[in-house]
């Protein structure tokens, strides 16, 4: 299955965003939501992909928009990660069925165990109005979400 | 692509007509940043006036604890005509860059170290700080440092041979 594509509907996931909270993505409905899958924490890069959206959450915040990181890491490793970067953003744990959100969206890397660097802005109404696929190792910045996030305004 | 374009607003060592403009996106607490440093002396000297060198605020401020108060303080010195030289000495005492070593640096420039705190707790230059930064989202920087190259992003290493090839292809 391939990344899932603008015009379909984002599949519901109930995902742990900490060891005891649990947050389910039609929660957030009524305003944008950005989903970043990311391969695992602890990247070892001077401004890595997290730690850049971390300064950009104010613009995120502009456009009424949720950013949602997603991991297959599991919710102790993500909350050490998200402390150690002062992370003001929630991180979901794709943990058990390992990957199974990671499959819904099509961002599953099989022979790797881990997803897939993949972004999808989803409107109000639920739909993906955009997404993107980004080789591994390359950070794809956040100059796509916030045109994709502009168009949602248009 | 660069989408916001040079400008005398910018912070420009040499002449925005030069063939090449060559901007970097850094942040003064990564050490990426202080590598580049250095290189991007040697790239100036190699091609002389052939070469503009722009600087945009990028600062990972909660990786990098400093990285604001840094920014804030050499555009502190920028507003008395002092931006270089506080942009060098900032990176040429990375290693031990605090609050006291920005203090240290402005009294240095014999710039007054209560103005710059002042400007600290008012957060006069934050906001210049933080254009550059949204700017540099917008142009798809990604971390730093982030080179463009007439306006175009460089890719890849910025080791001296790459950028000199990287500017040798632009001229």
């Amino acid at each position: 299955m391939s990344l899932l594509q603008p015009g379909v509907p984002a599949p519901d996931f109930t995902l742990n965003v900490t060891p005891s909270q649990q947050l389910s993505l039609h929660e957030l409905r009524g305003n944008p939501v950005i989903l970043a899958f990311y391969p695992a924490d602890w990247s070892p890069v001077c401004g890595d992909q997290m730690a850049l959206y971390n300064e950009i959450l104010p613009e995120f915040r502009k456009a009424s928009a949720t950013l949602l990181g997603i991991s297959v890491d599991g919710v102790w490793c993500h909350e050490a990660f998200a402390k150690d970067r002062h992370l003001h953003f929630p991180v979901l744990a794709d943990f058990e069925p390992k990957g199974d959100v990671s499959r819904k969206y099509g961002v599953y890397r099989e022979a790797d165990g881990f997803c897939e660097r993949a972004l999808f802005v989803i409107d109000k109404q639920g739909i993906i109005t955009w997404s993107f696929l980004s080789p591994v190792g390359i950070n794809p910045g956040a100059d796509g979400i916030l045109d994709a996030l502009d168009n949602l305004a248009r | 692509m660069l989408r916001i374009p040079v400008s005398d607003a910018d912070h420009v060592q040499g002449n925005l007509n030069s063939a090449v403009v060559l901007v970097e996106y850094g942040d003064y607490q990564c050490p990426h940043c202080g590598h580049a440093y250095s290189i991007v002396k040697q790239v100036q000297q190699q091609f002389g006036d052939q070469l503009a060198f722009v600087f945009r605020n990028f600062p990972l401020a909660e990786i990098h604890p400093n990285a604001e108060a840094a920014a804030e303080t050499a555009e502190f010195a920028a507003s008395k005509g002092l931006f270089w030289e506080m942009h060098d000495a900032i990176y040429e005492n990375q290693e031990s860059l605090s609050v006291e070593t920005l203090m240290r640096l402005a009294q240095q420039l014999t710039l007054s170290p209560l103005s710059l705190e002042d400007a600290w707790v008012k957060r006069a230059y934050l906001e210049r700080v933080r254009e550059d930064f949204s700017g540099g989202v917008r142009s798809g920087v990604n971390g730093t440092p982030t080179f463009f190259i007439n306006g175009r992003r460089h890719e890849g290493a910025f080791e001296l041979e790459d950028l000199v090839a990287a500017v040798d292809a632009a001229l």
